[in-house]
């Protein structure tokens, strides 16, 4: 079986599927019962100084896909509403009653020094494994200068990281918030101020739809709603782009990461950990099924990995970034075309309709002695792959490479291109 | 001597009467239909839609359903087979639209498409009394003889161009095979009747009942009278067993036993014998039997002369009939019925095999199988007496000759449903009467 422990910024765990700061991770009822279902870590919902904030209800809204429910998810609720000690409390008993899980404390504090330097003495007591600044969360907390607010400035975010070094011995974590142009600003910022690690993506701005008999967004609050933090399946993408651009780039290459954004399954963790991630953090599927899904997030991952020979997760860390290129560095002369498998074909038609209507008119919708037949016009076809993509059936539209005997041009180099470099002489 | 025949009403509790005669199939919950729905891949020229003899688009109606549009959807039904929620109901989809389902050749099962066509016409029904309007009046008069499927679906399509419509029917109540021939869970919860109130929201339309053509009536008049005619006679021919058999109590026609079942409005005053045997393959065998098994009939066998391929009932009627403890018997066809005092008490047959062509012929010795009562379901048939010596539509063999678009030999006259050639089918009725009120309107002008 593969070796699934992890060593994340000088914090360890005996898997890399954390549970990320969340409601799920709000007790230590909650979090001693992820901790039974297997779960190699946690990072505890955020805290803040007292009083407590006071949260609002209902507090999530939900995207329903042809019947798939959840497959975005977002939501309103502000950091932990319960008073700091007694939170500080439950974190040292759940450490010390599992010293071999990786606990980590989320901090939300406002943007003074003072601040910060109370707070982290009172969590590095708990014994805890870490602190992960919660820099992201873009409801309420950011109208009030805290989160997100904190970290679309770069210059906060290398502030408030740098006093938090200064002040605590913990290993630092920052989490991003994807509520900006450009990744790479806040990331750069928090390895200049000292980070040790930085985790992303926090949630999106988001309102996830309209209740057309109040006239309110959802999730309504009294007949109001408000934007809040979009996550789930739906958000993987956006979260993968982020976690990859991050371990390429010169400036922050290197930097730990743990990778956080509709994860649900092993193969969604061995994605992201295939493009730099340390370590994965999970909310919106274990809202959605309970902590038990870790079951086959673990049993999945060790298998793939075994299969693939994989022994540590080391090895498979980082290994599809060499393939991650720009879009300049592609290579124009590759071919492909698309290739129906007659025999798998179930006539639906939708290849035909998706490339007459909207792409190349290389689908043909033919009758042959009555039966339809739908058959790929080679001249026609530029392998765009889009009738692989709404054909219903798997396996039965594939994109087959064309021998060219072209070798690899890219647009740096392409005749059409006014700013091309000249091969050298 | 014992008592020969055992045939008996109130073989079952009335609640378990109720239960064998409520709804069958019963309709998606709100949560079930979108799920389902999200199953169509809304397909180019899709299959479906070419499967169905109204030609409903059926994509089209169910991303209606899935995108929360249930007025769409059932409007879309309706606009091509005013008959949708009755269709939904009885038609054979898993040899119609079901049957082309693309579905079917990636993972063997459908869209249920009929559940949907349903969920999609019983919204409408609730929510909207009156879904079409009439368009303003002609002056025109149109007689439609038969108020079955194909006669109501011609009528509502005259009255919505403003024509106006007289439906004769023999029977006492409208409504044709839909009323009187088909399974009552099929139909449960007088379903005919309140599509035909439905129906007849749009105005326009009256209806006559106790009418038959040769008695009352005569084409002759009715032509005379009106500016088109329109025939949906339907079948009223039983077919004979084609053996020498004395009249013997308990045996019926299967269309009488399910007739009388339907409009009997308490089940358990439906006498049914201890052992039934119904004789014959198509959906009149199927509906009988499993309704006698249904009303509390011990031993319930249907024997067909041929076997499971050849049966007009399709597959899922068989098995739909077997899961209700009916027994099917193949390659067998009657020699004789057996009777003590008057009363049947068996049926003896001869058992067949298929020749060259797949018709059956005699084949070894038989057997005999006990019964308290026999039901005939060997087919029906036309009967042209009632159209009239002189001046009636010519007859392909046995129904009456049409165009494609339902146009008899004679002006003025147009034809569908089963007493024309094509299909014995509820949808293909609709869509018969659906064309020929198009023609009717083209003929009479604006």
């Amino acid at each position: 079986m593969a070796d699934l422990t992890t060593n994340f910024a000088g914090i360890r765990s005996p898997n890399p599927f954390w549970l990320a700061s969340a409601p799920p991770t709000d007790k230590a009822y909650n979090v001693e019962r992820a901790f039974r279902a297997g779960w190699g870590g946690v990072v505890w919902k955020t805290l803040g100084e007292d009083p407590p904030v006071v949260n609002v209800s209902s507090r999530y809204g939900a995207i329903s896909y042809n019947g798939a429910r959840m497959a975005g998810f977002n939501n309103i609720e502000l950091i932990t509403d319960r008073p700091l000690s007694v939170n500080l409390d439950e974190i040292r008993r759940v450490k010390r009653d599992w010293p071999d899980r990786a606990v980590v404390v989320s901090l939300m504090v406002p943007c003074e020094e003072a601040s910060w330097q109370r707070i982290l003495p009172l969590v590095e007591a708990t014994g805890c494994d870490g602190v992960e600044l919660n820099f992201g969360c873009p409801h309420g907390m950011s109208e009030r200068n805290m989160g997100s607010a904190v970290g679309q400035v770069p210059d906060y975010v290398e502030m408030v990281t740098r006093w938090c070094k200064r002040h605590s011995r913990l290993p630092v974590i920052v989490k991003l918030t994807p509520n900006i142009t450009d990744i790479l600003a806040p990331a750069a910022a928090a390895r200049a101020g000292g980070a040790d690690a930085v985790s992303l993506i926090n949630t999106i701005q988001s309102i996830t739809g309209v209740d057309l008999d109040l006239m309110a967004p959802e999730p309504v609050v009294g007949g109001q709603g408000t934007h809040g933090g979009y996550c789930g399946p739906a958000v993987k993408p956006i979260a993968l782009r982020m976690v990859a651009d991050i371990a390429r780039d010169g400036a922050t290459r290197g930097l730990p990461i743990s990778g956080i954004g509709g994860i649900a399954s092993w193969r969604d963790a061995a994605e992201f950990i295939a493009l730099g991630a340390g370590t994965v953090q999970v909310c919106t599927a274990a809202m959605h099924y309970g902590f038990r899904i870790v079951t086959d997030m673990i049993d999945g991952l060790s298998n793939w990995m075994d299969a693939k020979g994989h022994r540590t997760l080391e090895e498979v860390r980082g290994r599809a970034i060499a393939n991650y290129v720009h879009w300049n560095d592609l290579d124009l002369n590759y071919k492909s075309l698309a290739r129906i498998d007659q025999d798998l074909c179930i006539r639906c038609g939708l290849c035909h309709i998706a490339c007459e209507d909207t792409s190349h008119q290389a689908i043909a919708a033919l009758r042959v002695d009555g039966a339809r037949r739908y058959e790929v016009i080679d001249a026609d076809c530029v392998g765009c792959n889009l009738c692989a993509h709404v054909c219903p059936v798997e396996h039965c539209i594939t994109m087959q490479p064309q021998p060219t005997g072209r070798g690899k041009l890219t647009w740096t180099q392409h005749p059409n291109n006014p700013l091309r470099q000249e091969a050298a002489e | 001597m014992d008592q020969v025949q055992d045939i008996a009403a109130g073989r079952l509790s009335a609640a378990e009467l109720a239960a064998n005669f409520a709804d069958a199939h019963p309709p998606l919950t709100p949560s079930e239909a979108p799920v389902e729905a999200s199953r169509c891949y809304f397909c180019h020229d899709a299959p479906c839609i070419e499967a169905c003899p109204t030609g409903i688009d059926i994509p089209g109606f169910i991303r209606a359903i899935a995108t929360g549009n249930p007025r769409g959807a059932a409007l879309t039904i309706l606009e091509a087979n005013i008959l949708g929620g009755s269709c939904a109901r009885v038609c054979p989809t898993e040899v119609l639209c079901q049957g082309a389902c693309v579905r079917m050749a990636q993972e063997g099962r459908a869209v249920n498409i009929g559940a949907l066509q349903r969920h999609a016409t019983d919204w409408l029904m609730a929510h909207e009394p009156r879904p079409f309007a009439r368009a303003p009046a002609t002056g025109r008069r149109v007689a439609v003889v038969g108020a079955g499927p194909a006669g109501l679906a011609c009528a509502h399509l005259l009255a919505r161009h403003g024509h106006e419509v007289v439906v004769f029917d023999a029977r006492a109540k409208p409504g044709g095979l839909n009323e009187y021939g088909i399974a009552a869970y099929k139909l449960a919860d007088d379903f005919a009747q309140a599509e035909i109130a439905y129906i007849l929201s749009v105005g326009g339309i009256r209806i006559v009942p106790g009418q038959a053509l040769g008695g009352d009536l005569s084409l002759a008049s009715l032509r005379a009278e009106y500016a088109a005619v329109f025939l949906g006679l339907g079948l009223q021919g039983s077919r004979d067993l084609g053996i020498a058999a004395p009249p013997l109590a308990g045996v019926q026609d299967a269309v009488a036993f399910i007739a009388a079942l339907r409009q009997a409005p308490d089940k358990a005053q439906v006498p049914v014998g201890r052992r039934v045997v119904v004789i014959g393959g198509g959906n009149t065998a199927i509906d009988a039997a499993t309704q006698a098994r249904r009303l509390g009939a011990e031993d319930v066998t249907i024997v067909y002369r041929r076997g499971p391929a050849q049966m007009s009932a399709t597959s899922k009627e068989q098995d739909w009939a077997q899961t209700n403890g009916v027994r099917i018997r193949h390659w067998a066809s009657p020699l004789r019925l057996l009777g003590e005092a008057g009363a049947v008490t068996g049926v003896s047959f001869a058992r067949t095999r298929p020749d060259a062509a797949g018709l059956a012929i005699p084949a070894g010795p038989g057997f005999t199988l006990e019964a308290d009562m026999v039901l005939k379901a060997v087919g029906q048939c036309f009967i042209a007496d009632p159209l009239g010596a002189a001046e009636a539509p010519a007859l392909v063999p046995g129904r009456i000759a049409v165009d494609a678009e339902g146009r008899t030999s004679l002006p003025g006259v147009f034809a569908g449903g089963d007493c024309t050639a094509g299909a014995d089918l509820t949808v293909r009725a609709v869509a018969d009467g659906k064309r020929a009120a198009e023609a009717i309107c083209r003929m009479l002008g604006p």
